[in-house]
C-alpha cells in the first residue's frame, strides 16, 4: 500500500510539474513580456506597458494582421469544401480500399510541410511543370505569374494543409453510424435533409477540429509565405519571427503572438461549447 | 460453518446523489455459499465491488475476519474475485494469468509452478496451460477465471455475474461446477446473480435485494415459498396474486373472502377481522377440474369440493414437460396455472373456452398483508 | 453521387496532392541541373548529397533529436496518460485541458514561448534546448494516442490484477504496460516523425551550434530548386512512409 502511494503520488506531482514548467510557465512569461517595454541593448526593459498592444491596431500591422486571418480564413474554408466530400468518400469507401485511401491521406500529413511547401516551387514556376503542361496543352500562350503571388501562398497553405482537414473528418465521419441515416431517409427526410440535420451535426467536432488545425498553422507558417510568396508578402507569421530574429522587438513579437493565442482560445471555446451541446465528452 | 468471515454494518453509498445501498446490514459465516439476487440497479454489485474494496462506502463499517477493511486496497484484500467479462490479462498465457497473484506477491517458481498446476487441474485446464486467453471457448475463459482467484487461497471469492456470458447449457453445467468446487475448497462463495434459478441451484442462502436495501435473506427454499412480500414473491418465479379480505379467525388459520368466494386459509402472521390481503399460490399450486366432468363425475366432484373459483380457459402453453393454462376467473382476474401432463392422454386436458373449477393445495398459498 | 464523381473527385484529390512529390522525385533523378527538360537518369544529386558534410551532421542531429525526443516524450505522455486513466485527483480535468491546449497551440507560439523562458533562464541554445521544445511538442501526441489505447482496456482488468495483489507500480509494469505497447510503440514513431518534421519550432529553440536537417533545407531552399535538396527531400519521404506504415501496423493490430 506504501509503495502504491508512493509510486501515484510521484506520478502525478512528475506530470503535474512537467505541464507547469513546459505548458504554462513559457506562456505566462511570454505574456508578461507582452507587457514590458523594448529596450535598445538589453531586448527588454521592466517597464510595464501597453504600447506593443496599442500598436497592433497601427494601420500598417492592422492590415497585415487582416490579410492574414482573411488568407487563413479562405484557406480554412476551401480545406473544409474540399475535403469534406472527399473525407466522406474515403469514410464510405469499402474496408480494404479505405484503408489504402487513408494511407495515402497519411503520407503527405506526416511529410515534413516544409519539403511539401518546396515541392510545389517545382510545380508553379514560370518554367514549372504547371506553365509546361498548359502550353502543351494549348490552353495558355505565355506562363502564368503565379510563384510569388499572394495566390502561390493561398495554393501553398491549401496544399500543405488539406490532410490536416482531411484526417479529422475522416474520423468523425467513419464514425457516424449508417443508420442514423438511413432511418432519417426512412422517416421521409430528403438527403439534402439528413445531410444537413444528421450527417453535419454528428461530424461537427471533426469539421470544428479540423478547422482549427488548418487555420492555425496557416496563421503561423512563415517558410510558405517565404519561400512561394517572395520577399514582399508579409503575414502574421513572419511578422512574429521579424519581431524576435531581426527587429529584435521582443514585446511586440510577443503581443502578437498573444493576439494569435487568443484568437486560438476563442476557437477552443467554440469547440468546447460545441461539444457539450452535443452531449459528448472531451476527447484529446 | 464456524464464525462469521465478513460482518457488514450499516453500509450506505451513493452515486452523484444516486443512492446505489441503504444502510446494508449483513454478516456471511465462513464456509458459506451467499448469493446476492436482484435486478440490475439494486446494489447487488456495488456491495460485492465494496467487499472487494473497489468501491469506497460513505458510511457503515465493513470487516472481514474480524478487521476492519475500510481504507484497506483490494491488493491487500484476503478476498478475490472473478469478474462479469473475466478480465483476463489478454498479453498472458492461461499458466501466467494463473501464477500472477502468486508472482507479485513474491512467491519462489517451484511454490508458483505447484500451486499454479493444482488450481489447473481443480479446474481441469491442464491441457491449455499455455493458450492465450483470446484462444479459449468461453467456459474455458470463465475457468481462467476462477482458477486465477482460487490459487491465491482466498478467504472469500466473489463472483460478480460470472456465467451470465455462457449459455444456457454450459450455464447449467457450471452451477453444478461452481457448487462442487466451493465443497471441495471449503471457502465462502459470494455470488451476483439476477437469475433466480442460478441463485437457488447453488446457494445455502440468497439475499433479495431492491434499491439498495436488502428484502429478505433465508434459505431458497424460504425465498420461494415463504416470501416475505410481494416484491421477493413475483421477482422469484411466476405468481399468482389474488386479493381478499380476513372475515373471521380460527384456531390455526382464517376464514377469508378471496375474489368473491369464501375460503379457508392457513397462515403464521397476525390477521384482523376486516383486514385486506394478498393471497399468493404458485402457478403449480393450483388445482383444476373442468366443469362439465364434475358434473358427471361425483367422486371427481368431491376431490374438488375446495375448488371454489370459477374461471373460463382462455389459452394453454405447450412447455415441454408442463402445459400453462391462461384462465380468466368468474370476477375478471387473470391467473396462470402449470399443469403436468396426463400421461394417458395424448391430447391436452383443457381446451380454450372450458368452464373450469379452481383449487389449490391447501397450505400452499402465502397470505401477505395487502400492500397499496 | 455516384461511383464514377465519386472516384474521379477521390483522384483529383490526389493528384493534387501527389503531383508536386512526384515532379519533386523525377527531379531528383534528372541529369539536367535547371531545367524542367529531361536530361537523362542519375544517382548523382544522391551522390552529392552524401559528400555533403554540413548536411550529414544536420541530418544526423536531426535523427538523434527525433529518437532522444521521442524517448522521454514516450516515458511522459505514457506516464500522464496511465495518470488520467487511473487516478481520480484535483485537476484532472485541467490536465486534460492542458494537454489538449497544448496539442491545439500553433509551433510558432510553442516556439517562441520557450524561446522567452530559454533566454529568461540565461540557457544558451543548443541541444538541450532544442530536445526540452521537441519534447514538449511531442508529449501531448504521445498521452493521446497511448491514452485511447487505455479506453480499449476493459477496466476490470486493472481491478483483477489489484484484487490478486499487485501494487500500482506492479499493475503499472507487468499490465498496462505490456498491454499498452502496440500504443507506446506508435506514439514513439509518431512522434519520431514529429520531430523530424519540425521546422518553426526548432527555428526557434536551436542554436548554430546544433543545426537541424529541416532548418538546413530551409535555408537552401530559400535560394530557389537545388536537384540535391530534391534528393534529400525524398529520402526524408521515403523515413516518414516507412514510420507512418509501421505506426499504423501496430494501431491496427489486436483491434
Amino acid at each position: 500500500m506504501k509503495d502504491s502511494l508512493i509510486f501515484r503520488r510521484l506520478v502525478i506531482s512528475g506530470i503535474l510539474g512537467w505541464i507547469a514548467l513546459f505548458g504554462a510557465i513559457p506562456v505566462l512569461l511570454l505574456t508578461g513580456v507582452s507587457f514590458l517595454q523594448r529596450h535598445p541593448s538589453d531586448l527588454i526593459e521592466a517597464v510595464f506597458s501597453m504600447e506593443s498592444y496599442a500598436r497592433l491596431s497601427d494601420p500598417a500591422i492592422g492590415s497585415m494582421l487582416f490579410k492574414s486571418i482573411m488568407m487563413a480564413t479562405m484557406a480554412t474554408l476551401l480545406c473544409l469544401l474540399i475535403g469534406y466530400p472527399f473525407a466522406y468518400i474515403v469514410a464510405r469507401a469499402n474496408k480494404c480500399h479505405a484503408r489504402t485511401m487513408l494511407l495515402f491521406v497519411m503520407i503527405p500529413f506526416w511529410t515534413n510541410t516544409l519539403i511539401r511547401t518546396y515541392a510545389l516551387v517545382a510545380v508553379l514556376k514560370a518554367d514549372g511543370f504547371l506553365n509546361t503542361a498548359l502550353i502543351f496543352l494549348g490552353i495558355i500562350d505565355a506562363p502564368l505569374k503565379i510563384m510569388y503571388t499572394q495566390t502561390a501562398v493561398f495554393i501553398g497553405l491549401i496544399y500543405t494543409l488539406l490532410p490536416f482537414m482531411v484526417l479529422p473528418l475522416y474520423a468523425a465521419i467513419e464514425k457516424l453510424d449508417h443508420r442514423l441515416l438511413e432511418a432519417s431517409r426512412d422517416l421521409g427526410a430528403s438527403r439534402w435533409t439528413t445531410f444537413k440535420k444528421i450527417t453535419i451535426p454528428l461530424t461537427m467536432p471533426g469539421i470544428v477540429s479540423g478547422c482549427m488545425l488548418v487555420f492555425l498553422p496557416a496563421l503561423g507558417m512563415f517558410y510558405i509565405p517565404d519561400i512561394l510568396g517572395g520577399a514582399r508578402t508579409m503575414f502574421l507569421g513572419n511578422f512574429v519571427r521579424d519581431q524576435f530574429l531581426i527587429a529584435r522587438d521582443l514585446p511586440m513579437g510577443a503581443a502578437s503572438s498573444i493576439a494569435m493565442t487568443s484568437l486560438m482560445g476563442i476557437m477552443l471555446l467554440i469547440y468546447y461549447r460545441n461539444l457539450r451541446r452535443s452531449g459528448r465528452t472531451v476527447r484529446l | 460453518m464456524g464464525h462469521n468471515v465478513i460482518d457488514i454494518a450499516g453500509i450506505s453509498k451513493s452515486f452523484d446523489g444516486e443512492v446505489a445501498l441503504e444502510c446494508f446490514t449483513l454478516s456471511i459465516a465462513d464456509g458459506e455459499f451467499l448469493t446476492l439476487l436482484g435486478p440490475s440497479g439494486c446494489g447487488k454489485t456495488t456491495i460485492l465491488r465494496i467487499i472487494g474494496g473497489f468501491e469506497e462506502h460513505d458510511s457503515g463499517e465493513i470487516r472481514i475476519d474480524g478487521q476492519s477493511a475500510t481504507n484497506v486496497p483490494p491488493e491487500s484484500r484476503a478476498v478475490n474475485t472473478v469478474f462479469q467479462s473475466y478480465a483476463l490479462f489478454p498479453h498472458m498465457d492461461v499458466y501466467d494469468n494463473i501464477a500472477f497473484g502468486l508472482h507479485v506477491a513474491g512467491k519462489s517458481t517451484s511454490e508458483i509452478c505447484e500451486a499454479v498446476q493444482e488450481a489447473l487441474k481443480l479446474v481441469r485446464l491442464e491441457k491449455v496451460k499455455h493458450k492465450m486467453p483470446r484462444e479459449l471457448s468461453g467456459g474455458q475463459q470463465q475457468r481462467v477465471a476462477i482458477a486465477r482467484a482460487i490459487v491465491n487461497k482466498p478467504r472469500v471469492l466473489l463472483l460478480d455475474e460470472p456465467l451470465s456470458a455462457l449459455d444456457y447449457r454450459l450455464r447449467k453445467q457450471m452451477q453444478k461446477e461452481l457448487k462442487e468446487l466451493q465443497r471441495t475448497l471449503g471457502i465462502t462463495f459470494i455470488l451476483v446473480t439476477h437469475d433466480q434459478e442460478e441463485a437457488f441451484t447453488m446457494s445455502d442462502r440468497v439475499v433479495v435485494m431492491d434499491h439498495g436495501r436488502i428484502v429478505q435473506v433465508g434459505s431458497p427454499r424460504t425465498i420461494y415459498e415463504e416470501p416475505s412480500n410481494l416484491y421477493v414473491a413475483s421477482f422469484v418465479g411466476e405468481i399468482n396474486v389474488l386479493d381478499g379480505v380476513i372475515k373471521s379467525r380460527g384456531e390455526c388459520n382464517y376464514v377469508a373472502e378471496v375474489e368473491g368466494v369464501t375460503v379457508v386459509v392457513k397462515s403464521k402472521r397476525d390477521f384482523k377481522e376486516g383486514d385486506p390481503i394478498h393471497l399468493l399460490l404458485r402457478p403449480e399450486d393450483f388445482r383444476v377440474e373442468v366443469m362439465q366432468d364434475l358434473e358427471e363425475s361425483p367422486t371427481l366432484a368431491k376431490k374438488f369440493a375446495k375448488a371454489l373459483l370459477k374461471g373460463t380457459v382462455d389459452r394453454t402453453y405447450y412447455k415441454g414437460a408442463t402445459y400453462d393454462v391462461d384462465i380468466t376467473l368468474a370476477d375478471g382476474k387473470r391467473i396462470l396455472v402449470t399443469e403436468f401432463f396426463d400421461e394417458d392422454s395424448d391430447s391436452l386436458y383443457f381446451n380454450p373456452g372450458d368452464r373450469v373449477a379452481v383449487g389449490w393445495f391447501e397450505g400452499w398459498e402465502v397470505v401477505l398483508p395487502h400492500e397499496g | 453521387m455516384n461511383k464514377f464523381i465519386k472516384a474521379a473527385y477521390a483522384g483529383l484529390v490526389y493528384i493534387f496532392l501527389y503531383l508536386p512529390l512526384v515532379v519533386m522525385a523525377a527531379y531528383s533523378f534528372n541529369a539536367s541541373k535547371y531545367s524542367l527538360s529531361w536530361k537523362g537518369f542519375t544517382f548523382k544529386w544522391y551522390g552529392i548529397l552524401l559528400s555533403n558534410t554540413a548536411l550529414l551532421d544536420a541530418a544526423i542531429h536531426s535523427l538523434t533529436i527525433a529518437i532522444t525526443s521521442a524517448t522521454v516524450a514516450c516515458l511522459i505522455g505514457t506516464l500522464a496518460a496511465f495518470m488520467l486513466q487511473q487516478y481520480r485527483f484535483k485537476g484532472r480535468k485541467a490536465v486534460f485541458g492542458s494537454l489538449f491546449i497544448m496539442m491545439m497551440t500553433p509551433d510558432i507560439v510553442i516556439g517562441i514561448s520557450l524561446l522567452v523562458m530559454f533566454l529568461a533562464a540565461g540557457m544558451a541554445l543548443g541541444f538541450w534546448t532544442l530536445l526540452m521544445a521537441h519534447v514538449t511538442l511531442c508529449v501531448p501526441f504521445v498521452a493521446a494516442t497511448v491514452y485511447s489505447r487505455f479506453r480499449g482496456f476493459d477496466n476490470s482488468i486493472i481491478e483483477a490484477a489489484k484484487d490478486l495483489g499487485a501494487s500500482e507500480y506492479q499493475v503499472f509494469r507487468h499490465i498496462v504496460l505490456p498491454m499498452a505497447m502496440p500504443g507506446l510503440i506508435a506514439g514513439w514513431l509518431l512522434s519520431f516523425t514529429l520531430s523530424l518534421d519540425d521546422v518553426i519550432i526548432s527555428f526557434f529553440t536551436t542554436g548554430p551550434t546544433y543545426e537541424v536537417l529541416p532548418l538546413r533545407i530551409y535555408s537552401m531552399v530559400r535560394l530557389g530548386i537545388k536537384p540535391d535538396v530534391n534528393a534529400l527531400s525524398v529520402l526524408m519521404i521515403i523515413i516518414t512512409v516507412v514510420a507512418v506504415t509501421m505506426s499504423r501496423r501496430l494501431l491496427k493490430e489486436k483491434k
